[in-house]
């Protein structure tokens, strides 16, 4: 019997005989980068009132993309002066020519995708693969999605004639930034708000290139302004009086600390946070099936998921056969240039995330657990990180308590399905869980127990604009996606 | 996998060899493999679809398709010209450039056999028969032994057998496992060589992945030495997904037996794109150990000249056309 005799070197890999030759994606097709970037305010590209600017950078080579505006307080005021005047024009005009533009937006964005997703991929590290095949289409779609909510909002649900909430002041993260933007703004557009939208300071750009987008779709001025800028420019956001909505993706605490801002206030709240999730594994699983899900639910975008599988739940009986075949997977994994088409895993986003990462990682290992990765050489230059897996963990391990937010996943055992549901629950966060069994039954059983926002069935990481999309305790609160997200921008 | 061995009735004490001790061990068996999530297997064979190969992968890619050829003619109408002048393409597919490399083997009905092996005498190239009533399969045992044994009298180094899915989808597994091993003995030759068996189980008679596993570990206990998809005579031929299905299964079965087995995808793979795709699942599915025409095969007729206009494409840098390779 093979099991347990193979060792490492006797799994099959990605061979030398058929190595891929690079095949790039062309870094021109991201078009023109400004050496530097002011904020969208009114419809116009501004200056920043203060002289504070930022940079970005290719994390896969560290070399400066653009400088872009650190937006000071008066900047946001003025931003939030432009959405407030646009609000009262834009929340009157029919839904059905709201939804006009929301559809001219999304044409525009197919169109010019493919800048799209090499500018996303230049900006963010992740493969052009992931932009073009998955952030993309599913920015598109959202627009889509919403533009045909806009004439029907007397049907969602919320009794008749639903009015908007007004001003938004949306921040979000730079894991997806042109799908997180679309998360945000077209929900808020669809419903007859005007934003205000802060990217994350270390992924701008293509949120400055959907600003180009809403003035050649005709948007009228101050439906949607960007002001770019770091923490302190989400802050001043999130606290200017005059918003009545504030939609955040991150951390779970920048999130606290906007809770707590928000306290006491009339503004709206909605937060989308961290999480652990837990990707739970059954002996009858599809074993192949299921390797190929938690590869997807930990690696899919340098493990950059809020939502991401970081903690592998295997029955006890099968931990063997399941971890030879998910090393053996791993191994295939092709980790380099994001702009290679064959490229299955890129750069982390930035240094401050990939000293996160090495610093859990470290402990993870002080602490015990069993570290394994695939050989395979990175690039000299840039942020990089091996897919990485731990043995041996234990709930009391912090690689199995906090968010890592990279490529790493923890591997834990159980025995039944309580023990199962009890440690995918025994975490602060509740945003996903992953169930893979082929008993049909047992996965609904499973499903009414877990505490999480999103339970995947024999798949992982799988997102459509119709599903609602959110989490239970620290992993925030409100629903993004489907008729539940139009909740959080209509005054009900 | 371990896993299938593990779980596997029979075995515990470390060998497959009594799993088909009887009907119900052998129904036990293949029902206890994984099941397959055909959400999962098409979404993956899809993912690998998109690779992108370019220049010196391609080139490499596009001769290695070209050696996997089972270069097929399976015509009521077949001729002994049409059978020579396949043979011909088979020994030189691209007149105009002696580099490209020969075709695996020459696939034919039994009865064309020796006229392809005459007309492929020292080239090495394989002789490929049908056999056993293809590609139905609805004959009495003994006609389907004397169509392999008459194939292989003839010259046959490989026979390609269908196998009989109506007993295979009526539950009776034991009756096509022993069908396969009779099979295989008939492949045997006086001087006790023998010929090489291929499997083909018409996946797309079978319909479900599961029973496509099931079939797989079937054909390969039994004793087959490749296992393929498709006859190339129904509507559902080779898929991606269902090639990838047999690549981890033959992957699986060398784990837990040290048995290699090999794999031949038949019916509807028509561009260089395509085999491109299944070479990358070949690749990340089991390596090296694999991408051989030992191992490897494409049953196919008009893949062969879309590969050569790609690789005069890549050669020279024009597309060529149609009216530059040669129709067979």
């Amino acid at each position: 019997m093979a099991k347990n005799k193979k060792t490492e070197a006797e799994l099959p890999k990605s061979g030398p005989l058929f190595g891929y030759a690079p095949a790039p994606e062309s870094p021109a097709a991201a078009g023109d980068i400004a050496t530097s970037y002011g904020h969208f305010i009114g419809g116009q590209f501004v200056d920043s009132s203060g002289s504070e600017a930022l940079k970005t950078v290719n994390p896969a080579t560290e070399q400066v993309l653009a400088e872009f505006a650190q937006g000071t307080e008066e900047d946001v005021d003025r931003a939030v002066k432009a959405a407030r005047k646009a609000f009262g024009d834009w929340s009157a005009l029919p839904g059905s020519e709201r939804a006009k533009y929301l559809y001219r937006i999304a044409r525009i964005i197919q169109e010019r995708s493919r800048e799209l997703a090499v500018l996303e991929s230049i900006d963010n590290g992740k493969p052009i693969k992931e932009t073009r095949d998955f952030d993309l289409p599913m920015v598109a779609a959202w627009f889509f999605y919403y533009a045909g909510w806009a004439d029907k909002l007397d049907y969602a649900g919320f009794g008749p004639n639903p009015r908007p909430v007004g001003v938004a002041a949306q921040v979000i993260p730079w894991n997806f930034p042109l799908m997180m933007l679309a998360w945000k703004i077209a929900p808020a557009l669809a419903t007859g708000n005007t934003v205000v939208l802060k990217p994350a300071e270390t992924t701008p750009l293509t949120a400055l290139r959907f600003a180009e987008i809403c003035r050649q779709a005709g948007l009228p001025k101050g439906v949607v302004n960007i002001v770019t800028g770091d923490g302190r420019t989400g802050a001043a956001l999130t606290a200017h009086p005059d918003v009545n909505k504030v939609a955040f993706t991150g951390s779970t605490n920048v999130g606290r600390s906007i809770a707590r801002q928000l306290a006491g206030s009339r503004k709206k709240l909605s937060l989308e946070l961290g999480g652990k999730a837990a990707n739970i594994v059954f002996d009858d699983a599809p074993i192949d099936q299921a390797v190929e899900g938690i590869v997807n639910g930990i690696f899919f975008n340098q493990g950059h998921v809020c939502c991401a599988g970081s903690r592998l739940l295997v029955q006890e009986s099968i931990q063997d056969e399941l971890l030879e075949a998910l090393k053996r997977r791993m191994a295939t994994l092709r980790v380099g240039d994001p702009l290679d088409k064959n490229t299955d895993i890129g750069a982390i986003n930035s240094a401050g995330q990939l000293a996160r990462i090495t610093e859990l990682t470290a402990a993870g290992e002080a602490e015990g657990a069993e570290r394994w990765s695939p050989a395979c050489e990175l690039p000299s230059a840039g942020y990089w990180f091996r897919p990485t897996l731990f043995t041996g963990v234990s709930q009391a391990h912090r690689i199995a308590q906090e968010e890592i937010f990279g490529p790493v996943l923890s591997v834990l055992t159980f025995r039944t399905p309580d023990e199962a549901v009890a440690k995918a629950n025994n975490t602060p966060f509740g945003l996903s869980a992953g169930i893979w069994t082929e008993k049909g039954s047992r996965i609904l059983w499973m499903a009414d127990r877990l505490k999480a926002g999103v339970v995947w069935a024999n798949t992982f990481n799988k997102f459509d604009p119709t599903s609602p999309f959110g989490g239970y305790k620290e992993s925030g609160y409100g629903r993004e996606g489907g008729r539940h997200g139009l909740e959080a921008y209509l005054d009900v | 996998m371990s896993t299938v061995a593990a779980n596997a009735p029979g075995a515990a004490g470390g060998g497959l060899s009594d799993v088909a001790a009887s009907e119900a061990s052998l129904r036990r068996f293949l029902h206890g493999l994984p099941g397959v999530d055909a959400v999962g297997l098409e979404a993956r064979a899809a993912s690998l679809g998109t690779r992108s190969i370019k220049t010196t992968a391609k080139a490499f890619a596009i001769d290695l398709a070209i050696s996997m050829i089972d270069l097929t003619t399976l015509e009521g109408a077949d001729t002994v010209g049409k059978v020579r002048a396949l043979c011909a393409k088979g020994k030189h597919p691209d007149p105009s450039d002696p580099s490209a490399p020969r075709v695996a083997a020459i696939c034919v009905y039994p009865d064309m056999v020796a006229t392809a092996k005459e007309a492929l005498a020292g080239t090495g190239i394989q002789v490929a028969s049908v056999a056993t009533a293809f590609p139905a399969g609805r004959a009495a045992l003994p006609v389907k032994l004397a169509d392999t044994a008459d194939a292989v009298a003839a010259g046959a180094d490989e026979i390609d057998m269908v196998i009989d899915r109506g007993a295979f989808l009526s539950g009776r597994y034991l009756d096509v496992f022993n069908e396969i091993t009779a099979v295989k003995q008939a492949c045997v030759r006086p001087d006790g060589s023998s010929a090489h068996l291929k499997v083909i189980f018409e996946t797309g008679e079978l319909q479900t992945y599961d029973n496509v596993r099931r079939a797989s570990w079937l054909a390969m206990l039994a004793g087959a030495d490749f296992i393929k998809t498709s006859t190339g005579k129904v509507t559902v031929n080779a898929t991606p997904p269902v090639t990838l299905l047999m690549l981890e299964a033959v992957r699986d079965f060398k784990a837990a037996t040290g048995v290699q087995v090999g794999v031949k995808p038949a019916g509807g793979i028509k561009t260089t794109k395509d085999a491109m795709k299944y070479l990358v699942m070949v690749n990340e599915t089991l390596g090296d150990d694999w991408l051989t025409p030992h191992w490897f095969r494409f049953g196919a007729s008009s893949l062969l000249n879309d590969l050569l206009m790609q690789r005069q494409k890549l050669s020279t840098g024009r597309y060529s056309g149609p009216d530059y390779v040669t129709v067979d």
